[in-house]
């Protein structure tokens, strides 16, 4: 009883407040609430809860909305966001599929699982001791390729570091670093010397094509192009660039890929000249190995003071690397020149290092998606 | 050329009060890039500026809607503005360090505009909240009568009630269940 009356009221309330009702329905409703105080407080309490629950339903059509607008903008250019579609496009295939694909999986799974039942019980039983000789023979063989590899690549670094002065080694094939979140890197211009083609590869593995939009030898830095389409522009890049000199003992640490994997070594300045006097490059104590060249030198507020480039073969640990300075200067030549690359022009170098006050290791960890191996053929 | 400007805008916030579509996307046209500047020089990522700059179309929004918004800076400003007071919040939030702050914007104070769309943005995850716990057919049920305005008839006929006065009933003891899902947690507050 009480309820059938709560649900005509309420009924009463909403078409009162749409403002539904007749002139003297409406009348009469004010009447009601103005003897009845219950009636009062229960026109009060739902007019404000249909009124959130009406902006509730505004924002969320809002919200379609927007979403709506941000991803045509995006498509259409007018606004600088990466677009979602492929991503986007990925998730409706998934949806779409899903089911399809599990069936096909399973169906899949079980004839790979009858098919190794049946082998296995065809084969006649060897031992597996056998198994891993042949394993290793495996294993012998690709580590003779490797050296082999090893042995022409060394044949041919000596060939080309003879032209240079025969106490540095340059190590060729190394590291590049990000200049540009859209794909520019820098490297030394040794290690891209003869390349036909060019690969990067990041700390995760993944490698993308690229090509060197610019080489100065004399100065020894080149510039690296990412050209591959999956290649996503990065977020901005954490570390500066600066043109400061570093000071005499000033700590500095580097990270670069004289193996497979990314590798940090710490050192300081020893020498505010490079080999033999040179201006252009500054001498650090630390452990630099072939592959190491063209790996970023930091110091300790995440700035970029140079880029590695090389070390003397006859004192252990004696490395050097060119000033960020010159690095600025490259781009500006560039910008003068009218018929260089835009991507080139446009790029203007991060003044101001995000990692000012953070310990090393999370320097270490935001830095390190920036910094890729060269792989050159 | 400083009128023409001023009433450019305030046809540009009147579309948007009304959700109309073409305003909101010149509006979002025109601003959008320098959120996304904020939020990305300050430490975030294009989905974040994403998130703010849509969080910040809402404050616009409520405040066109409100009727007594009177335009005294610009809409880039009033952006900008907001954009920067939610993405701080955020940041905070986060924990993530934000002593180098790095903006270019001009500002206004939107002190008094932050607290009240707090509170309603709150009440919107409160409605979201109740609204999904509040499980089928009632879900349905009050989104097809409150938002979509579909009249009671449709409903029975589309849920399958017998005739209208039992799909009222229902979506009377929906209601119900909604208030309560609610302000159970709303009074806590």
């Amino acid at each position: 009883m009480n309820e059938q009356e709560n649900i005509l009221l309420t009924e009463a309330i909403e078409r009162y407040i749409s403002g539904e009702m007749s002139p003297d329905e409406r009348l009469h409703f004010e009447n009601l609430r103005k003897e009845n105080s219950e009636v009062d407080q229960m026109v009060v309490a739902h007019t404000l809860f249909m009124q959130k629950m009406n902006r509730y339903n505004e924002w969320q059509k809002f919200h379609v909305s927007l979403n709506e607008i941000h991803d045509n903008l995006a498509t259409q250019g007018k606004i600088d966001s990466p677009s979602l579609k492929g991503k986007a496009k990925l998730v409706y295939l998934f949806n779409k599929y899903k089911r399809v694909g599990s069936i096909a999986a399973s169906i899949a799974g079980l004839t790979a699982l009858l098919t190794s039942a049946i082998l296995w019980s065809v084969t006649p039983k060897t031992p597996t001791a056998q198994w891993q000789d042949l394993n290793r023979s495996i294993n012998t063989l690709t580590n003779k390729t490797r050296q082999q590899a090893e042995e022409i690549n060394n044949l041919k670094n000596n060939h080309s570091s003879s032209m240079r002065p025969p106490e540095i080694t340059y190590s060729s094939g190394g590291t590049g670093f990000i200049i540009d979140n859209k794909g520019l890197l820098v490297t030394n211009a040794h290690v891209i010397q003869n390349a036909r083609s060019i690969a990067v590869a990041n700390a995760a593995g993944v490698e993308y094509f690229a090509e060197v939009v610019y080489t100065d030898p004399v100065r020894d830095i080149a510039l690296v192009k990412i050209t591959d389409k999956d290649f996503k522009t990065l977020p901005p890049i954490p570390y500066g660039f600066t043109r400061k000199m570093a000071d005499l003992a000033e700590p500095v640490f580097t990270l670069g890929y004289p193996r497979e994997d990314i590798v940090y070594n710490q050192g300081y300045l020893s020498s505010k000249t490079g080999y033999n006097g040179d201006t252009l490059s500054c001498q650090i104590e630390i452990a630099a190995n072939r592959g190491n060249s063209g790996s970023p030198i930091l110091d300790n507020n995440g700035d970029v003071i140079g880029i590695l480039n090389g070390r003397q073969k006859d004192q252990e640990g004696v490395a050097f690397f060119i000033r960020s300075r010159n690095l600025y200067n490259i781009l500006s030549e560039i910008k003068d020149k009218e018929k260089a690359d835009t991507s080139i022009q446009n790029v203007r170098l991060n003044t101001r290092s995000t990692l000012t006050n953070l310990s090393r290791q999370q320097q270490a960890k935001k830095i390190q998606d920036y910094v890729f191996m060269v792989k050159v053929s | 050329m400083k009128e023409t400007i001023l009433e450019q805008e305030i046809l540009l916030l009147k579309g948007l009060a009304r959700n109309d579509k073409k305003s909101t996307e010149e509006i979002y046209k025109q601003n959008y890039n320098l959120i996304q500047a904020l939020v990305v020089n300050n430490n975030g990522t294009a989905d974040d500026a994403r998130d703010i700059f849509q969080e910040s179309m809402v404050v616009l929004f409520e405040k066109a809607r409100s009727g007594t918004f009177e335009l005294n800076c610009q809409i880039r400003t009033y952006l900008y503005s907001v954009a920067r007071r939610l993405w701080l919040k955020r940041l905070h939030q986060q924990n993530r360090f934000t002593e180098e702050w790095n903006d270019a914007g001009n500002m206004i104070r939107v002190d008094d505009d932050m607290d009240t769309h707090e509170q309603k943005d709150q009440e919107y995850d409160l409605m979201h909240h109740s609204i999904q716990h509040l499980g089928e057919p009632c879900k349905s049920l009050l989104e097809a009568f409150y938002f979509q305005k579909k009249s009671m008839q449709d409903i029975a006929d589309a849920f399958g009630y017998t005739n209208s006065e039992n799909a009222k009933t229902q979506k009377y003891k929906c209601l119900m269940r909604l208030k309560k899902l609610f302000f159970s947690r709303y009074n806590k507050k």
